[in-house]
């Protein structure tokens, strides 16, 4: 008696199917478009990673640390990059890399425009609300599925996903950062005589500056947290030594590309942080 | 001159304040009209005319739609009706470009909350009303630093705003608002997030600036002494409408109604009040030539112990006493300016009360108005002043004090 009464249901998951079975029948050839598009300066981006020598990635990563904080970040981070190349992961953190910086590049040009947009209109700002919600609440397994299916197998569906369940932090917080700058500055800027335009690069941006910044300091955070998943997609890079650990019960390689994932995440998190503090205020 | 005539000027909060606005017309109440729609009433048929040159002063208690008032000039605040005429232009007319020209030229904010932008510095702050003009940079920072220079604030252009005292902060907002070279300028409670010392201090510089600048200045205040400093003229808003307009004197003299005579009770007159509006028509004199006698005489009419005395030609001499006056009597003298003592206080009829108060507490004689040929125009006995300084209700009983001005 405890069932729900079986000539209620809906069919939704299967109107789902029926949907993403139709995009890739009419659409197929536009998103394989897309998909190149995304895909090429990806390779790129990758191919340079790997073709630069690791002291000089090293260097120029520990040279950005000490510009944004000092000299300790700037030892941490070579220590840690070191560390994770004697883990004889080097190749896999660079692909990792490529794609969290590839997923927060693409979540940012979003979400700053969206951000801002959500700002001026409360209207938008309640239409967009939900969908970020929707956004960061799904299992990221959920849209893993679909975006494998419409992008052939790889690096591009993975940036997608990562996009997906990283872009919200980036819009809330630009629009909140907006939303924050003080009605009297706002209300000042206005009465000399500003366009909005003007209003928005020289008043309301440089304000929102530092929550925009914690915003895409969470992105980063989360693209990260995405590639491990993404892995499930043929991604590549420290995920899948992750995911290989598990799959043949090898606790050692599961750790060790566990553990440089988090090395990854501390030296990311404190650069962008970093970022946020240096700017004057 | 009027420079800005605001016409029937009404302000109504809400989605759908036409709505609002024609129940107005037809005589309701604000709170009927709240009631019944939920449209908060701003302002309500403002009309004022605001001279070239003039700091006109709006003042009223918070709520009181001075704020909007003054947001409507420049738009900050859009007017649901009315007119704002300035040199033949109806504001309210103004397309984008246009309003936007309006407020980087002619019309300049200062803000009681200052409104500096924090991420700027000192000059970058004063210079942004040119930046926005597009005024190239090298030109804008030279006259932001000149304007600096007049604000005394030379030497801080590279600090930021947050470095400031609030008093500093101000000044800031003064020269930025100035460094446009507007025509009007609007200043919404520029000194109220001031402490009293620097308040007091900042009134004095914007009088002394204004001396030099001529701006035509349209400033806000709840604070009914900073008004009666500041204002050429002053209007008086209450619940969004305008109760009384007028000089400070004609304000404090003559309350247009219980709500502005309440404002008035507790301001320090002293400071605006002047001799004039406490003098009397002098009655107790005698021309010198007619001698002891004829001062006797008059003593005795008005029932005094002395008598004022003048020339020919009514200007003053001195004063004589009963005492002296009949001794002189019985030892036959007739020169009456002999006998009158001199030392008696006087007054110009611009004096302010305020420097009349240590002058009637020290005298034994009652103060005598001179005009600038050193005539009689007015006496103030000394209880006078004080009573003056209580107010006009307590003032009543004495006889017609302001007739005797025309004299």
């Amino acid at each position: 008696m405890g069932e729900f009464p079986q000539f209620v249901r809906l069919p939704l998951a299967r109107w789902v199917d029926q949907g993403v079975e139709w995009l890739t029948r009419e659409y197929g050839p536009l998103f394989d478009w897309m998909g190149q598009v995304l895909l090429v300066p990806l390779v790129q981006l990758e191919r340079l990673l790997l073709w630069l020598p690791w002291w000089a990635v090293i260097l120029a990563v520990a040279l950005v640390a000490w510009k944004v904080s000092g000299w300790k970040l700037a030892a941490g981070t070579a220590a840690g990059l070191i560390f994770i190349g004697t883990l004889g992961l080097w190749e896999h953190a660079m692909k990792t890399l490529t794609l969290v910086i590839a997923g927060t590049a693409l979540a940012v040009v979003v979400a700053i425009p969206t951000g801002i947009a959500m700002a001026r209109s409360d209207l938008l700002e309640r239409v967009i609300r939900p969908v970020l919600d929707l956004m960061q609440t799904m299992p990221s397994f959920v849209y893993l599925v679909p975006a494998a299916m419409l992008f052939p197998l790889g690096k591009v569906p993975a940036v997608m996903a990562t996009f997906i369940y990283a872009v919200p932090p980036a819009i809330r917080l630009t629009n909140l950062g907006i939303r924050q700058v003080p009605a009297d500055v706002v209300e000042a800027a206005r009465a000399f005589g500003s366009t909005p335009g003007q209003l928005l690069v020289k008043v309301q941006l440089p304000l929102a500056l530092p929550t925009i910044m914690a915003g895409i300091n969470q992105t980063v955070m989360m693209a990260l947290a995405m590639v491990v998943v993404a892995s499930m997609i043929g991604a590549g890079g420290l995920g899948t030594e992750v995911l290989n650990g598990i799959a043949r019960l090898e606790a050692g390689r599961g750790f060790v590309g566990g553990l440089s994932i988090v090395i990854l995440a501390i030296i990311i998190d404190r650069i962008s942080q970093g970022l946020i503090r240096a700017h004057p205020r | 001159m009027a420079l800005i005539e605001v016409r029937g000027l009404t302000k109504i909060f809400g989605p759908q304040p036409q709505r609002a606005l024609a129940l107005l017309e037809q005589g309701l109440s604000k709170e009927e009209v709240m009631a019944k729609t939920g449209h908060s009433v701003g302002l309500y048929n403002v009309s004022l005319s605001i001279g070239e040159g003039e700091i006109f002063v709006i003042m009223g208690l918070s709520g009181s739609g001075k704020s909007t008032l003054i947001r409507c000039l420049n738009r900050l605040v859009e007017p649901t009706a009315g007119e704002i005429w300035l040199r033949g232009q109806n504001l309210l007319e103004l397309d984008e470009r246009g309003l936007r020209a309006l407020r980087q030229r002619t019309m300049s904010m200062v803000f009681q909350r200052f409104g500096l932008l924090p991420h700027r510095t000192v000059l970058e702050n004063v210079a942004y009303g040119l930046e926005v003009q597009k005024v190239p940079r090298r030109e804008r920072e030279e006259r932001a630093l000149r304007w600096l220079e007049v604000v005394g604030l030379k030497g801080w252009e590279k600090a930021y705003p947050r470095q400031l005292s609030g008093g500093m902060q101000q000044r800031v907002g003064i020269a930025r608002a100035l460094c446009t070279d507007p025509e009007i300028l609007l200043m919404d409670e520029p000194f109220s997030a001031l402490d009293p010392l620097i308040r007091r201090e900042m009134q004095d510089e914007l009088l002394a600036l204004q001396s030099r600048l001529n701006k035509t200045i349209v400033f806000i205040t709840h604070d009914l002494d900073e008004a009666l400093r500041l204002g050429n003229r002053i209007a008086i808003l209450r619940d969004g409408q305008v109760v009384q307009v007028g000089t400070p004197e004609e304000i404090l003299s003559n309350p247009a109604d219980d709500y502005v005579a309440e404002f008035t009770r507790d301001v320090n007159r002293s400071r605006v009040l002047t001799a004039r509006s406490a003098m009397y028509k002098p009655r107790a004199v005698v021309v010198e030539r007619g001698g002891p006698w004829a001062a006797l005489r008059v003593m005795e009419e008005q029932a005094l112990s002395s008598v004022f005395v003048v020339d020919g030609e009514q200007r003053f001499v001195g004063l004589v006493t009963v005492e002296a006056a009949v001794a002189a009597a019985q030892k036959g003298l007739t020169d009456l300016r002999e006998l009158a003592i001199r030392e008696v206080p006087t007054a110009a009829p611009d004096t302010y009360l305020e420097d009349l108060i240590p002058v009637a507490a020290h005298s034994k004689w009652p103060i005598a108005v001179l005009d600038g040929a050193g005539r009689l125009v007015g006496v103030i006995p000394r209880v006078a002043v004080l009573r003056a300084l209580a107010g006009r209700r307590e003032a009543v009983d004495f006889p017609n004090p302001r007739s005797s001005a025309a004299m």
